[in-house]
């Protein structure tokens, strides 16, 4: 059960992050070229999967306990970060992540930017290539090291994220536009729902608690989860309707007197 | 030196976030949890709540500044 949602983890949170990086990707290759901005996804991915490389295997000395009590603490802390943002998006207090519109923005500055070359390389291209891979793809690394280790299954975490790796830059390469109809929000939501119950579940163990239901229980962990996630979206989402409601009644009394 | 703060606030910005209070929260909450279960206190459901309690309070500081 926890190796489906391990991999279901690693897929989705990567999808999102290859999604965004993909973006950044296409601006500069359409605007720019694509050699030198292709150089720069190749380079990024090496680097990244030396960090994976590295991190892997050091994580697996660490006593499971202590492991899990410190990944399931730092996995909970960036899931609650995630969760909240996806249920602000939700509920109309935060903008929601529109790809279409920050890949224009991206191919304005790329026509803008002045051209460089370095080491027979157009510097820009490569630099901002590089640059949105390798930070996107660190929170993919970071998901697939703290997840595998926890869950003493590196390798299946990371055959989630190749999975979300083959599928994002396969369609981009067909497409060759930004994949503005994926529905990120949504995704964000999941990971962080997965992110949130996972470190809970994990935390808790690290920590010395026996679970009731042992490994079952961290499907309740996920319900709870789930629920008051949704709960606080329609929560929210009805005080930022009544909030406009009463700014629009105020602008039509304004206009009026 | 430069390379290190830029460094440490990308790890912070990364895991941390926007809300410092969630991550001391979490600390706590743990903490407790380890000091209840090795006194064979039954603390299962210590996270769980701690986890939805600390949500909430994070929301409702953006959602009370309207």
């Amino acid at each position: 059960m926890s190796n489906v949602f391990l991999v279901l983890a690693a897929f989705l949170a990567s999808a999102v992050e290859m999604v965004e990086a993909l973006t950044i990707v296409l601006a500069v290759g359409v605007t720019r070229g694509w050699r030198s901005s292709l150089i720069g996804v190749a380079a990024a991915l090496v680097v990244l999967a030396a960090v994976v490389a590295a991190l892997g295997p050091a994580l697996t000395l660490v006593p499971i306990d202590a492991l899990r009590l410190f990944v399931g603490g730092v996995l909970l802390i960036f899931g609650l970060q995630w969760l909240r943002k996806a249920i602000l998006r939700a509920s109309g207090y935060k903008a929601l992540h529109d790809e279409e519109a920050i890949f224009e923005a991206e191919v304005e500055e790329a026509r803008r930017a002045a051209a460089e070359e370095r080491a027979g390389l157009d510097w820009y291209s490569f630099t901002l290539s590089f640059k949105g891979v390798f930070l996107e793809g660190l929170e993919v690394a970071f998901i697939v090291v703290t997840f595998g280790s926890s869950q003493g299954n590196i390798p299946l975490a990371a055959l989630g994220a190749a999975a979300a790796l083959i599928i994002v830059a396969g369609t981009g390469l067909i497409v060759h536009r930004p994949l503005s109809r994926v529905p990120e929000n949504s995704m964000k939501f999941a990971v962080g729902v997965m992110l949130t119950s996972f470190g809970t579940f994990w935390g808790a163990e690290g920590a010395g608690v026996d679970w009731p239901g042992s490994e079952g229980a961290l499907l309740g962990v996920l319900a709870l989860i789930v629920a008051a996630s949704l709960l606080l979206v329609r929560l929210l989402r009805q005080r930022q309707d009544s909030f406009e409601r009463a700014m629009r009644e105020r602008a039509g009394a304004g206009a009026a007197s | 030196m430069t390379f290190v703060r830029n460094f440490v606030a990308f790890w912070y910005d990364f895991i941390v976030g926007d809300d410092w209070r969630v991550a001391a929260g979490v600390i706590v909450a743990l903490v407790l949890t380890a000091l209840l279960a090795h006194r064979d206190v039954a603390a299962w459901w210590l996270m769980p709540l701690a986890a939805l309690l600390l949500l909430v309070l994070s929301l409702w500081r953006v959602a009370g500044k309207r």
